[in-house]
Formats: C-alpha cells, sequence, structure tokens
C-alpha cells in the first residue's frame, strides 16, 4: 500500500530473567493470585529504593547488537511522569536521552516479496506498569481494579522509524523480532501480554493516529487493517485525520478514541536520581562473542549445508526450536528429505492441532524419515504415523507401522499384483493403446487394491505403463 | 509567564483539586517561585556540561536473583479499597 506509514513502538518483556527490573521480585507471575507478586519497590511504597537488574542490562544489550544498533557507551534512567493507576509511584522509570541502544535495522520480505529494510530508531530499557482490569468496556467501566504483579517487569522498548506500508508487513516485522528475540533467548513469546504493540498510522499527507496497547500479531494486523479502512474513509468525506490516541477494542474489532489531555512535553521527564548512571562500553565486545547464529544466517547455512530450498530453510528457521529439531533430524537421516517432512507436514499437522515442536520427539522424526529414505513406508504411511504419534502420545513409528499394517508392499509383491492387474485389464490395456492416458488408472486402482495401499501410487503408475506397453 | 489556564493544568496533571478562588494565589506563588529560578539565567553556563547527577557513582547493580515478595494480604494491608485481591481505583479515562 503506497499511501500507508505505519511505525511501531514494540514492548517485549525481557520474560527469561528471574528477577523484576528493579526489585527482586519473581517474574514468574503468570497464573498467580492478583497482586502476590509484589514489594515495596514495585508497589512504590514511600522509602523504597530501585536497584537496576544488571543481567536484564546484558540482555537489552544484546538484543540491541542483535538489531545492529549502536550501543550507547554510557545509559540512564528517567522518571516519565503521569498520574494513572496501573503506576503506584504515579511515575515510570524509562528512558529518554542517550537510550540503551539506537539506529539498528531488521530486513524484512516486504509486499513486493523483495528484502526491505526496517529501520529501528531505538531500543530503551524501562519497567513494566501494572495490569488493569476494567469492569466491563474501558468507556463504560463503574471502576477500575489494579493487579500490581506485571508492575516492573523488565522492559524492552524497540521503536521503528515509520518505514511499513501496510498492516502485512507489520506482522512480518513483528515474527522477525520476536525470532530474533527468542533466538537470544531473552523472551518467551509463548506468555500472555509479552509483547505488546503501538501503531503510528497514516496515510500520505493526513495526520496520524496512535493505536494503544494492542496485544497479538493478529490483533496488530486487524487493528491496523480498521484504522487504515477509517482514515480512507474520513479522507473520502474531506474530514481530516485528528491527530489522537486510539485503543483496539479486541472484542468489537474496531478502534475508539481514548480523549487524553498528558502531551509528550507533560511527561516531565527528569533523570531518576535513585538509580546511577551505566558505562556500558566495555561490556559490549563480551556481549557481542555470546551472540548466537540469528534467523538469517542460519537460513543461508541451512541452504548452503544441506542443500535446501530457501522457504524450506526460512520455515525451519523463523522458530530456533524448529531449527535445533530439524538438525538433530538432520544429523542422523537425510537432510532434504527431513525438511520437506519437519517443514511441509510436521509444522502442518502441528499447527492444525495448536502444538508447539516439543509435542514430537526428534527420534521419531529421525526414524519417519529413515524409513521414507528406505522406501519402507509410503508418504501415505508417514503422514499416518505423524497423525498417530500427535494424537495417541504414544507407542513409535516402529509399532505403528506393524499395528496399522503401515509397510511398504515389497517390490515383488508389488511386481506381481502390477501383472496380474494387467492381465485382468484386456480392455483397459487396448483403450490405453487407442490414446487414452487415463486407461491406465483404472489398471492403477486395481493394483492398490491388491497391495491394499501399502505401494506408492507414483511408482505404481510407472510400472504399469511398463507393463502395458510390454503387453 | 504563569496563566490561570496552567494551573489548571497543572492541577489536572497532579489529580490535586483546586477551587476557582485558590487559582489566582496560586498563578501568583508559580510566578515568584518561577522568578527565583530565573535569577539562575544571569550564571554563565557557556562550554559547561549539563549536569545529570550531583552523585559521581555509576554501574550499581543487582545480580538476577528472585526473592520473596509480599503476601497478597500484606501488600493490600494499606488500600483504602481492594475486591478479590485488586487494588480498586476510580474509573478512569
Amino acid at each position: 500500500m503506497e499511501d500507508v506509514i505505519i511505525g511501531l513502538e514494540i514492548h517485549v518483556q525481557l520474560n527469561r530473567l528471574q528477577s523484576k527490573m528493579f526489585c527482586g521480585c519473581s517474574t514468574a507471575y503468570h497464573n498467580s493470585p492478583p497482586n502476590s507478586h509484589t514489594c515495596p519497590v514495585c508497589l512504590g511504597l514511600p522509602g523504597s529504593l530501585p536497584v537496576i537488574n544488571k543481567k536484564a542490562v546484558e540482555y537489552g544489550i544484546k538484543v540491541g547488537l542483535a538489531l545492529s544498533c549502536k550501543i550507547e557507551e554510557e545509559t540512564l534512567f528517567y522518571r516519565k511522569n503521569y498520574y494513572y493507576p496501573d503506576l503506584p509511584k504515579g511515575f515510570q522509570i524509562s528512558q529518554y536521552d542517550y537510550p540503551l541502544a539506537t539506529q539498528g535495522h531488521i530486513m524484512i520480505l516486504g509486499d513486493d516479496d523483495k528484502e526491505r529494510n526496517i529501520r529501528i530508531n531505538r531500543a530503551h530499557m524501562e519497567e513494566d506498569p501494572g495490569r488493569l482490569v476494567h469492569a466491563g468496556t474501558i468507556d463504560k467501566a463503574k471502576y477500575t481494579m489494579v493487579d500490581y504483579n506485571r508492575c516492573g517487569m523488565p522492559l524492552l522498548e524497540v521503536v521503528t522509524e515509520p518505514d511499513l506500508s501496510s498492516p502485512k508487513e507489520a506482522r512480518a516485522f513483528l515474527d522477525k523480532l520476536k525470532s530474533i528475540l527468542e533466538y537470544l533467548d531473552v523472551f518467551d513469546g509463548s506468555q500472555e501480554g509479552s509483547m505488546r504493540v503501538d501503531a503510528n498510522i497514516s496515510l500520505k499527507g493526513g495526520d496520524r493516529s496512535e493505536v494503544k496497547n494492542i496485544s497479538g500479531f493478529k490483533g496488530v494486523e486487524k487493528a491496523l487493517s480498521y484504522e487504515i479502512t477509517r482514515q480512507r474513509n474520513l479522507a473520502r468525506r474531506n474530514i481530516k485525520v485528528v491527530q489522537e490516541t486510539r485503543h483496539f477494542d479486541e472484542l468489537r474489532k474496531i478502534t475508539v478514541s481514548i480523549r487524553s489531555k498528558v502531551g509528550a512535553h507533560d511527561y516531565r521527564y527528569y533523570p531518576e536520581a535513585d538509580l546511577t548512571v551505566m558505562r556500558i562500553a566495555s561490556w559490549v565486545p563480551a556481549i557481542k562473542a555470546t551472540l548466537p547464529e540469528l534467523p538469517d544466517a542460519k537460513r543461508e547455512r541451512f541452504v548452503k549445508q544441506y542443500g535446501l530450498a530457501d522457504d524450506h530453510a526460512k520455515s525451519l528457521t523463523s522458530e530456533i526450536r524448529v531449527a535445533n529439531f530439524y538438525e538433530a533430524v538432520a544429523a542422523k537421516a537425510a537432510p532434504k528429505l527431513a525438511a520437506v517432512w519437519i517443514a511441509d507436514v510436521l509444522k502442518g499437522e502441528l499447527n492444525y492441532r495448536d502444538l508447539s515442536i516439543e509435542s514430537f520427539s526428534e527420534k521419531h522424526m529421525t526414524e519417519i524419515v529413515q524409513m521414507l529414505e528406505k522406501a519402507k513406508i509410503t508418504e501415505n504411511g508417514a503422514v499416518q504415523i505423524i497423525r498417530e504419534l500427535l494424537d495417541k502420545k504414544e507407542g513409535s513409528p516402529q509399532e505403528i507401522v506393524q499395528s496399522k499394517g503401515l509397510g511398504k508392499a515389497e517390490d515383488d509383491a508389488v511386481q506381481k499384483a502390477v501383472k496380474e492387474a494387467v492381465a485382468e485389464s484386456a480392455a483397459a490395456v487396448a483403450d490405453y493403446k487407442a490414446g487414452s492416458e487415463r486407461a491406465l488408472n483404472f489398471i492403477v486402482g486395481l493394483v492398490m487394491k491388491k497391495t491394499r495401499g501399502k505401494a506408492s501410487a507414483g511408482e505404481v503408475h510407472r510400472l504399469v505403463k511398463e507393463e502395458v506397453e510390454k503387453a | 509567564m504563569i496563566t490561570r489556564e496552567d494551573v489548571q493544568h497543572i492541577s489536572w496533571l497532579a489529580s490535586i483539586k483546586i477551587e476557582d478562588e485558590e487559582k489566582d494565589e496560586l498563578v501568583e506563588h508559580f510566578n515568584s517561585i518561577l522568578e527565583y529560578f530565573h535569577q539562575l539565567d544571569e550564571v554563565d553556563t557557556e562550554d559547561v556540561e549539563p549536569t545529570y547527577r550531583v552523585v559521581d557513582l555509576a554501574n550499581i547493580f543487582r545480580e538476577d536473583v528472585a526473592c520473596k515478595s509480599l503476601t497478597q494480604d500484606q501488600a493490600l494491608k494499606n488500600a483504602p479499597r481492594t475486591e478479590n485481591g485488586y487494588f480498586k481505583s476510580p474509573r478512569i479515562v
């Protein structure tokens, strides 16, 4: 979409850390009762003092480096003042000038199927606010309930330049960012609310609106699509888009204006005097040395090392856990065949059941690929084994082959069936010789019946054709 | 110069309700404070780096170790209103 301009601010919880940003409260608050993971620091009680989690800063640098950012030599925290019940102190500890990381970029596949460079303006550290629970919808609630378990969670805010030009590209960017964060092992995207997005969106020449706090990547696509339609409709009626903040209502799938009187200058940022500056230049080389192979590099290596097609390599490397699974299988079974079966079949079966790769054993996948390689099972049989293992969660590929009789018919048995079938199908043979290619299907069907489906259809077709031409 | 509108806005930001008749007095107070600070403008700060902090400490950190939190009861103990383990606050927005 040529006239659409989108920039994103992504709040990422560094939830692989054990403790919060400025206090020792545990980050494992999910599925816990409200307000059971708090202390005087994250509740903002008088007299309490924050202390920076060193590892959170290291994780932030790690992400900055992976996004090709420049890491600031000296960085510091600020107080961002605003009065809202999700912040018990009346301010959020965040960063302002000299943020941790600046001027990076991520490559994504753009709408035109070409690689596009999306610039990162900055990545800065801050603390997550608490979670508000509204009794009813946000605009109709009588009162608000607050859970501070999330308050003080280490957060990294990644801010892009307005380089994205469609909801689909925004989605591609988020997928790539998530992939990188999981490769770095600083982030677990499976936890609810671990990545939340604010999107700035405008049509060329118009003012922008900001849609706040969208959770879920599908939510981002939907909210942006809604916003584009809304702004286009306004433009058609010659109404100017007002620069404003909007909230995405996930139930109604629309954005609604939330009138906010706080302008950027009202945040009254000032240096957080309870915390010291961080001089981190000397940390960078050591952290750089710990950076793992990132998705793009791994994809290129898969293409080179295993001779994979680019789309298979991409599908296998978007999630680190799938990439590791594939490499474990490829070490023991035919790499190209393993790629096809993991990327095209296993991933699809997992998606269909909403399962992750952990639900399937590397050992089982290796056995299946080995059996396919040695033509001991048919493709159809392999799919059945995978489904059986996912649905029943017991047995091994070998056992299923035996119990379901999925072993491929021995070659001479197939040969015999082909000979018999051709002999029994004089009419079809005559039709074929008279020029009807389709007549072969009848004979192939007969062979499949005789071998009870254990033979591979492609193979049978080839054999039947040979036999008929001899006849 | 601080105006009555500024005072109104500041009171909104701070969530402190002020009566109309208090505004003129507050305008005066704010302006006298600002005037006092304007004396600093007389100091020549050319070529002086801005000061971000008065303490010359750097890199004070804690290790990433989780420790015990308050119980829910302790956390909510001083709250004027609670419901089902939550703090209760007036409707927002």
